[in-house]
C-alpha cells in the first residue's frame, strides 16, 4: 500500500521499516456490526419490559389472573420458531445462488410470521371480548399487553421488511450478491424469535403458576 | 511555524485539484445543509444547535439563580420556577450535552481513523433531524402543553420525572407528555448515532489502524456508543410505560392499583447513571487528545487508559441505585451499591493519574485549550471526590436531594464536561473552519467563567450542608441559606460574561480569525493531516498508519512511535 | 418567618443531636478526611507539574522524552485506591447496618407520618392523637434511650422526611411503608422540610420537630387528646366552620367536622406555623390564609373559601381558641 507520499532522502535514511500491515486489510462488514449493535440495544429494551412483567407477577389487586385465562400458544410458537429455520435455509440458498429455492423459503417464512401475528390477534380478541382483560384491567393486563404487544410490534416490523424483500424478489431484483444483507435481516428475525422464547417462558410458564 | 506539517510530509496535497470551490447562492447553501449526509456538517449542526440550547437553558438557570438570590424573591411563581428547573435539567442533558458531545464524535471519528464518513451517512442525517425536532418539541410545550382543559404548560416534574407525580392524576394537561415524547424522539437519534459510531470504528479504519492503534478518542467513542446502546433503552421503555399509563390506563406506576413508584426510579436510574458517564466519557476523550499535544508528550499508559475506560463503561451499569439510597432499600441492597459506586471511582481516578503522568516531564504550553483542560483536571478531581462522599450511603442520607448534590453534579457537568467542551471548541475550531479563535478573548472567557463557576458551585456545597433541599422555588430567611445563595447568584454574572466573550469570539473569528493552516497546534492524529476545513471526502488518498500518532512518525522519522508501542 | 426561624439554633448536618445523625456525622468526618487527603495529594501533584514542567521559551523546538507508560506505577496507583475503597466501604456498610438494622425497643414512641401535597400528617396510633406539620417527641437520655420510631407513608406522590440534626432523610413513597428512628438528646425545636420534589409547593412543606422532656411531652399528649371545647363567645365561628365546606376536608374533634383530606385542626393553635411553615400562627396570618391560601402558598390545594368578611372574622375568632 503506497498511499503515503515518499519521505525526503535525509529522512528516509534514518528510518527502519515499520511493522507489516495485515494484507488484505480485512474489517468486519458495517452491516454486520450495525445489526449486532441494533440487537444489543433492542435486548436492553426488552429486558426492561420483561423485568416489569416479572416484578408484577402475583401483584394484581383484582382478577382476572394469568393461570385462569392464559392458554399456551403452541401453534403460534411452532410457526414462529419454524420461520427461523426457514429463513436460515433461505439465506443459505441465496448465498449459493439458488434464487428460486430462496424465494420459496422466503415466502414460507413470511407466511409463518403472518400466521403468528394473526394468531396473536385471535388470542387478544378472546382475552378482550370474552374474558374482559384489557391493559387497564389490572397489573397482569398492563404487563401482558405491553410485553406481548411490544414483541408483536417487532414481529410486524420484521414481517414488513420480509414482505418488502418478497416483493423485490418477485420483481427479480434480489440476487446472490445481496446474500450478506439478507443474512443481516435474518439475524433480526432470529432475534425476534429468541425474544419470543423469553416472552413465552415469562408469560405462559413462569407467570402463569 | 517550525514543527508543523507542510506538503512534503502530507498524505495528500491535491485538495485544490480535487475540490473546486463553488460559490453557492443562499438557497443552495441552505439546501446543502438540510440535505447533507456529510458527517462533518451534521456534526457541526449537532454542536451548533447544542450551543443554542446551551444559551437558552443557561438563561433559564440564570433566572433560577435570580429567584434564589434572596429569600422570598418573588421573581417567578412556584409553577414557573418548577418548569424552569425541569426544562433546564432536561435540556442540558438531552439538548446540550448529548448533541454537542456526539456531534464532536460525529465530526472527528472518521477523520481520526482515515475514513471518508461514518458507516451509515443517511442514518446519521435521520438521527440528527429526529433529534432536532424532538428537541424543539420540548420547548414547544410552553405553547402546546395546555391540553384541552388549559392546565399545564411546559413540564414541571423535574428532569427525572418521578412517578406518581407524572401520572395523569397529578400532572394535568400535556406537559408531561411533551417531556416524554420529545425525549423519546431525541433518544432515537442518539441511538442511531451510537450504532453508527460503533460500525464506523470497527468497519472503516484505514490500513494499519488496528484497534490498538486507534486514538484514545476513538476508543472512548466506541465505549460511549456501547454504553448508549445499553442505557438509552431503559429510559425509552420506562417512558413508553408512562405513556401507556397516561393514555391507555395502564398501571405500571399507578400506586393506587398496586403499581410501584420505586420501579420508575429503578428504570430511570438504570438509564440515568450510565447516562452521566455517556456525558463525561467524551470529556475524557477530548482531554486524552488535548493534554498530550499541549504537554508535548504521548499519552501515558495508552493500554491502561483504554482498559480503564472499558471498565468505567461496564461498572457504571451497576451503580444506579446510589440515587435511591433513601428510598427504603434493604441494608444489603444499599451496601451493594455503596461498594459498586466506590469501585467505579477507581478506573476514573486511574485516568486522572494517567493525564497527570502525561503532563509530568512534558513541556506544557498554556494555550487556551490547555487552560480549560487543566481546570477540568482539578474540577473533575473534586467532583469525583464529592461523588465518593455521596457513595457513603449514610452521608448520602443527609446530602441527597440537597444543594450538595446539585453542586456535585454541576461540578461534573460544568466543571468537567462544559470546560472540556470549551477546550475542544478552541482546539478543533481551527480544523473545522480554517480560522483560529482569538487567544486573548479566550483568556477572558476562561478566567471569567472559572471565577463564576467557582463562586456559584463551591458555595452551593455549603448550602446543602446547611440543610437546603433542591428544587425549592424559594426559602425563608433565618435558615442560614441566604449567604451561599447570594454568592452563588453573583457567580452567574461572571459565567455569563465569560460566555458572552466566547460567543463574540466565535462570531468574530468565523470571518476574521487568523488562518489556521492544516496543523496549528503541532498535533499527531490524522485529522491534522487534512486541510482546514477538510474537503467533503476527507482524504484524497486514504492514509496508511503504523502507530497511534501517524503525524509524529512523519515529523520524527528518526524516532517513530511504532518502535515503542 | 425570619424571626421565628432565627429563634431556632443554626446548624444542620454537622450539628447532630440524635444517634442516627451523630453516627452519620462521624462517618462523614472520616470520609471527608480521606477525600481531603486525596485531593491535597493529587491536586498538589497537578499543581506541581504545571509549574515545574511548563514550557520555557528556550525549549520551543525540542520535544521532551516520550514516556509511553510504566507498569509498576500503574499498579501502585490502582492498588492504593483499591485499599482506600476497601476501608471506606467496610466502614460505610457497618454504619448502614447500625442505623437501618437497629432493633426497635419496647419503650419506643410510635408515629405514623403520612405525606400529602404539601403538608405532613402525624398520627400517634398508641396514644390516639392526630396532628399536622409539627412533630412532638420525648427527649431521650443516651444512657436509657427512649427513641421515637417513625413509619412513613404517602397519600399521593413521593415525599422525603428530612430533619438534618436528627437523622438522614427517608422517603415517603405511596404504596410502600418506610421506617426510621430518632432519639434526640437535646430539647428544642428542629427544622426540616420535604426533600423530594412533590409538586408546586414542595418548597413550603416544612417540618418542625419539638423535643421536650418526658413530662412535658406527656402533658402535650394529654392536651392533644381533648376535644375542642364549645365556648359560647365563638359559637358563631364554629357554626361557620361546620356549615361551610371546611368540614369536608378538616377534622376538629368535638364538632361535626371529620374530613381527612386536609390537616386535623383540633389543636391547631398549639402549632407554631400555619400552612406547614409558610407563616407564623397568628390571627392575622390565619385570616389571610382562610380568605385565600394561594396568597401565601400559590398552588395550595385548599381553595379560597369565599367567606364574607364577617364570617371570616368569626371563624378565625373561633379557630384561635383551638389550642
Amino acid at each position: 500500500m503506497s498511499n503515503v507520499k515518499p519521505l525526503t532522502m535525509e529522512a528516509a535514511a534514518h528510518t527502519i521499516a515499520p511493522p507489516a500491515i495485515l494484507h488484505p486489510w480485512g474489517l468486519p462488514s458495517r452491516g454486520r456490526v450495525g445489526m449486532i449493535a441494533l440487537i444489543i440495544t433492542e435486548t436492553a429494551f426488552f429486558t426492561i419490559f420483561v423485568t416489569a412483567y416479572v416484578f408484577y407477577i402475583g401483584k394484581s389487586l383484582t382478577p382476572p389472573y394469568p393461570r385462569d385465562v392464559l392458554s399456551y400458544p403452541v401453534f403460534n410458537t411452532i410457526c414462529l420458531l419454524s420461520s427461523s429455520l426457514t429463513i436460515a435455509l433461505a439465506s443459505r440458498a441465496l448465498s449459493t445462488g439458488a434464487i428460486r429455492k430462496f424465494a420459496v423459503l422466503w415466502f414460507i417464512t413470511l407466511a409463518l410470521g403472518v400466521e403468528f401475528l394473526i394468531g396473536t390477534g385471535f388470542e387478544w380478541h378472546r382475552l378482550i371480548y370474552h374474558v374482559g382483560l384489557t391493559i387497564r384491567t389490572n397489573l397482569f393486563g398492563t404487563t401482558y399487553y405491553s410485553l406481548v404487544g411490544l414483541h408483536a410490534t417487532h414481529v410486524t416490523i420484521g414481517a414488513t421488511a420480509i414482505a418488502l424483500v418478497m416483493v423485490l424478489t418477485l420483481a427479480g431484483s434480489v440476487r446472490q450478491e445481496h446474500a450478506e444483507r439478507i443474512e443481516m435481516l435474518s439475524w433480526y428475525w432470529h432475534f425476534v424469535d429468541a425474544v419470543w422464547i423469553v416472552v413465552f417462558l415469562t408469560v405462559y410458564v413462569i407467570g402463569a403458576r | 511555524m517550525a514543527g508543523t506539517i507542510d506538503d512534503r510530509f502530507t498524505f495528500e496535497g491535491r485538495d485544490s485539484e480535487l475540490a473546486p470551490t463553488v460559490a453557492l447562492p443562499i438557497a443552495g447553501k441552505v439546501h446543502e445543509w438540510i440535505t447533507t449526509v456529510d458527517h462533518k456538517k451534521l456534526g457541526l449542526m449537532y454542536i451548533g444547535w447544542g450551543l443554542i440550547f446551551f444559551l437558552v437553558a443557561g438563561l433559564q438557570a440564570a433566572t433560577i439563580r435570580l429567584q434564589l438570590a434572596v429569600p422570598n424573591a418573588g421573581i417567578v411563581s412556584p409553577q414557573v420556577f418548577n418548569r424552569l428547573l425541569t426544562l433546564h435539567g432536561t435540556a442540558m442533558v438531552f439538548l446540550v450535552g448529548m448533541p454537542i458531545l456526539t456531534g464532536f464524535f460525529n465530526y472527528l471519528v472518521p477523520l481520526m481513523i482515515g475514513a471518508r464518513d461514518l458507516a451509515f451517512p443517511r442514518l446519521n442525517a435521520f438521527g440528527f433531524w429526529l433529534w432536532l425536532f424532538g428537541s424543539l418539541l420540548l420547548y414547544f410545550s410552553y405553547i402546546g402543553g395546555g391540553g384541552m382543559d388549559g392546565a399545564g404548560s411546559a413540564p414541571a416534574v423535574g428532569w427525572f420525572a418521578y412517578a406518581p407525580l407524572t401520572e395523569t392524576a397529578f400532572s394535568r394537561g400535556h406537559s408531561t407528555d411533551y417531556w416524554i415524547i420529545s425525549i423519546l424522539l431525541a433518544s432515537v437519534g442518539s441511538t442511531a448515532t451510537a450504532v453508527n459510531l460503533i460500525a464506523t470504528a470497527f468497519s472503516m479504519r484505514c490500513p494499519g489502524m488496528a484497534l490498538n492503534k486507534m486514538p484514545v478518542l476513538v476508543w472512548l467513542a466506541v465505549v460511549d456508543a456501547g454504553l448508549m446502546l445499553v442505557t438509552l433503552p431503559p429510559l425509552s421503555a420506562a417512558q413508553i410505560m408512562l405513556l401507556l399509563d397516561r393514555y391507555l390506563g395502564a398501571h405500571f406506576f399507578d400506586t393506587q392499583a398496586g403499581g410501584s413508584a420505586v420501579l420508575w426510579q429503578h428504570f430511570f436510574w438504570i438509564f440515568g447513571h450510565p447516562e452521566v458517564y455517556v456525558l463525561v466519557i467524551p470529556a475524557f476523550a477530548f482531554a486524552s487528545e488535548i493534554i498530550p499535544v499541549f504537554s508535548r508528550k504521548v499519552i501515558f499508559g495508552y493500554e491502561v487508559m483504554v482498559a480503564a475506560s472499558c471498565a468505567i463503561g461496564f461498572l457504571s451499569l451497576g451503580v444506579w441505585a446510589h440515587h435511591m439510597f433513601t428510598v427504603g432499600m434493604t441494608p444489603a441492597g444499599n451496601a451493594f451499591f455503596v461498594t459498586s459506586s466506590m469501585l467505579v471511582g477507581i478506573p476514573t481516578g486511574i485516568k486522572i493519574f494517567n493525564w497527570l503522568g502525561t503532563m509530568w516531564g512534558g513541556r506544557i504550553r498554556l494555550r487556551v485549550p490547555m487552560l480549560f483542560a487543566i481546570a477540568f483536571l482539578f474540577q473533575f478531581l473534586i467532583a469525583g471526590l464529592t461523588g465518593i462522599l455521596l457513595a457513603v450511603a449514610p452521608f448520602d442520607w443527609q446530602l441527597t436531594d440537597t444543594y450538595f448534590v446539585v453542586a456535585h453534579f454541576h461540578y461534573v457537568l460544568i466543571g468537567g464536561i462544559v470546560f472540556m467542551i470549551f477546550a475542544a471548541i478552541y482546539y478543533w475550531f481551527p480544523k473545522a473552519t480554517g480560522r483560529m479563535l482569538d487567544e486573548r478573548l479566550g483568556q477572558w472567557h476562561f478566567w471569567l467563567f472559572l471565577i463564576g463557576f467557582h463562586l456559584t458551585f463551591d458555595t452551593l456545597h455549603f448550602a446543602g450542608l446547611e440543610g437546603m433541599p433542591r428544587r425549592i422555588y424559594t426559602y425563608q430567611p433565618g435558615r442560614g441559606f441566604e449567604l451561599p445563595n447570594l454568592i452563588a447568584s453573583i457567580g452567574v454574572i461572571f459565567q455569563a460574561l465569560g460566555v458572552i466573550a466566547f460567543v463574540y469570539d466565535v462570531i468574530k473569528s468565523l470571518t476574521s480569525g487568523k488562518p489556521a493552516g492544516k496543523d496549528p497546534w503541532d498535533a499527531w492524529t490524522l485529522e491534522w493531516s487534512t486541510s482546514s476545513p477538510p474537503p467533503e471526502y476527507n482524504f484524497a488518498d486514504l492514509p496508511t498508519v503504523h502507530s497511534r500518532r501517524p503525524l509524529w512518525d512523519l515529523k520524527h522519522p528518526e524516532d517513530p512511535d511504532w518502535k515503542y508501542e | 418567618m425570619g424571626a421565628a426561624n432565627r429563634q431556632i439554633a443554626r446548624g444542620a448536618v454537622f450539628s447532630p443531636v440524635s444517634t442516627p445523625a451523630n453516627t452519620i456525622a462521624t462517618l462523614a468526618w472520616f470520609s471527608l478526611a480521606i477525600t481531603l487527603a486525596i485531593f491535597l495529594t493529587v491536586g498538589g501533584l497537578l499543581l506541581y507539574s504545571i509549574i515545574r514542567f511548563r514550557a520555557r521559551p528556550s525549549d520551543e523546538q525540542r520535544e521532551p522524552p516520550q514516556l509511553y507508560g510504566s507498569n509498576p506505577i500503574e499498579f501502585a496507583w490502582t492498588a492504593i485506591p483499591l485499599l482506600i475503597v476497601f476501608v471506606l466501604a467496610l466502614t460505610t456498610v457497618r454504619t448502614i447496618y447500625d442505623v437501618q438494622a437497629a432493633v426497635e425497643p419496647a419503650n419506643a414512641v410510635h408515629v405514623r407520618v403520612i405525606g400529602h401535597q404539601w403538608w405532613w400528617e402525624f398520627r400517634y396510633p398508641d396514644l390516639g392523637i392526630v396532628t399536622a406539620n409539627e412533630l412532638h417527641v420525648p427527649l431521650s437520655d443516651p444512657t436509657h434511650p427512649t427513641p421515637t420510631w417513625i413509619e412513613l407513608e404517602s397519600a399521593d406522590v413521593a415525599h422525603s422526611f428530612w430533619v438534618p440534626r436528627l437523622a438522614g432523610k427517608t422517603d415517603l413513597i405511596p404504596n410502600k411503608i418506610n421506617t426510621m428512628w430518632i432519639d434526640p438528646h437535646e430539647p428544642g425545636t428542629y427544622l426540616g422540610q420535604c426533600a423530594e420534589f412533590c409538586g408546586t409547593e414542595h418548597a413550603m412543606m416544612l417540618i418542625r420537630v419539638v423535643v421536650e422532656p418526658r413530662a412535658n411531652f406527656d402533658r402535650w399528649v394529654e392536651a392533644q387528646r381533648l376535644a375542642a371545647t364549645a365556648q359560647d363567645t365563638v359559637a358563631r365561628g364554629r357554626q361557620v366552620f361546620q356549615s361551610n365546606a371546611c368540614a369536608s376536608c378538616h377534622t376538629v374533634q368535638g364538632t361535626s367536622a371529620h374530613g381527612t383530606y386536609g390537616p386535623d385542626l383540633t389543636h391547631m393553635m398549639s402549632r407554631q406555623t400555619v400552612g406547614s411553615g409558610v407563616a407564623t400562627n397568628t390571627a392575622d396570618h390565619l385570616k389571610t390564609w382562610v380568605r385565600d391560601p394561594a396568597r401565601m402558598k400559590p398552588g395550595a390545594l385548599m381553595p379560597a373559601m369565599n367567606l364574607s368578611e364577617k364570617d371570616l372574622d368569626d371563624v378565625v375568632a373561633w379557630m384561635v381558641t383551638l389550642k
